[in-house]
C-alpha cells in the first residue's frame, strides 16, 4: 500500500510518500503507527504524540481504530489548518 | 461547485458567475479569508494540501450545506501555494431565495472546512518558519452545527 505523509508529519519522517508491506498483524492505523515508529528514529519522532496526528485511508478521515485491509492508500498528517 | 488553485480569484467576477442568467436569487453571502501579518511577525505563509482529498472533502462539504439549505448556488474557492500578507486564501459564495440560508450556509462551510479540509498553513517571518498549530475553537465551532442538526 502507499503510505504518504504531509506537514510536519512529513518534515519530521524525512519523506512525503512510500510503498510498504506491513505484515497481515497490522491489522490497524493505530497498529500500523506503532509498526511505522520501529522502523527508525525519524519514524519514532514523527509519531511520538500519535494522539494527535490524523489519518485518512483511501482520501476519507478515519479514525486510529478503523482497519486497512484492503486499503490502496493511507495518509498521515496533523490536525487541519486551512480556511 | 468548488476550486483548488494558486492564482488568486476575482471575487467580483466570481460572484456575476454564481448569479450569472438567474432569477431566483434573492440573496448572496461571501467570506473571504485573508493572510494577516501578525502585526510584522509573518512575511509569507505556504499552504501544503492533499490533492484529492482536498477536492473531495470541500465537495462532501458543499454537498452537506445543499443538503441542510435551500441554496440555489455554492461555491468554495480555495488556494495552496506560498501568499503574503494581505493575499486571499479562500472564498466562500453562498445564494439562496432569502438571506438566512445563505448567511448560515457560509459560515457552515467554513466552520466545516476549517476542520476536515486537508490544508495546513506554515508561516514564516522574523522567528523562523513554523507550521500553524490547530485552534481547538476551530473544533467546537463546527461540533455546533452537529449538535444543531441533533435537536
Amino acid at each position: 500500500m502507499r503510505v504518504l505523509y504531509f506537514a510536519w508529519v512529513k518534515e519530521k519522517a524525512g519523506i512525503a510518500a512510500e510503498e510498504i508491506d506491513p505484515p497481515a498483524e497490522v491489522a490497524t492505523i493505530a497498529e500500523l503507527i506503532d509498526w511505522l515508529k520501529a522502523r527508525g528514529p525519524e519514524f519514532a519522532n514523527a509519531f511520538a504524540r500519535s494522539e494527535v496526528i490524523r489519518a485518512a485511508i483511501d482520501q476519507s478521515h478515519v479514525r486510529h481504530d478503523a482497519r486497512i485491509e484492503g486499503a490502496r492508500e493511507i495518509a498521515f498528517f496533523p490536525p487541519v489548518t486551512g480556511g | 461547485m468548488i476550486r483548488v488553485q494558486q492564482n488568486d480569484f476575482d471575487i467580483g467576477a466570481e460572484i456575476e458567475a454564481v448569479k450569472a442568467g438567474r432569477g431566483d436569487i434573492g440573496a448572496v453571502v461571501s467570506f473571504i479569508g485573508t493572510v494577516r501579518d501578525q502585526h510584522g511577525a509573518i512575511s509569507e505563509m505556504t499552504l501544503e494540501h492533499y490533492p484529492g482529498m482536498t477536492e473531495t472533502e470541500l465537495s462532501r462539504i458543499e454537498q452537506e450545506a445543499q443538503a441542510r439549505w435551500q441554496l440555489q448556488a455554492c461555491l468554495i474557492v480555495h488556494r495552496v501555494g506560498t501568499l503574503r500578507p494581505g493575499d486571499n486564501i479562500v472564498l466562500v459564495v453562498t445564494a439562496s431565495e432569502h438571506r438566512d440560508a445563505a448567511f448560515d450556509a457560509a459560515k457552515f462551510l467554513m466552520d466545516y472546512l476549517k476542520t476536515s479540509a486537508p490544508l495546513w498553513k506554515r508561516e514564516s517571518g522574523r522567528d523562523g518558519a513554523r507550521w500553524v498549530a490547530a485552534d481547538p475553537k476551530d473544533d467546537g465551532a463546527a461540533a455546533r452545527w452537529k449538535k444543531r442538526a441533533a435537536e
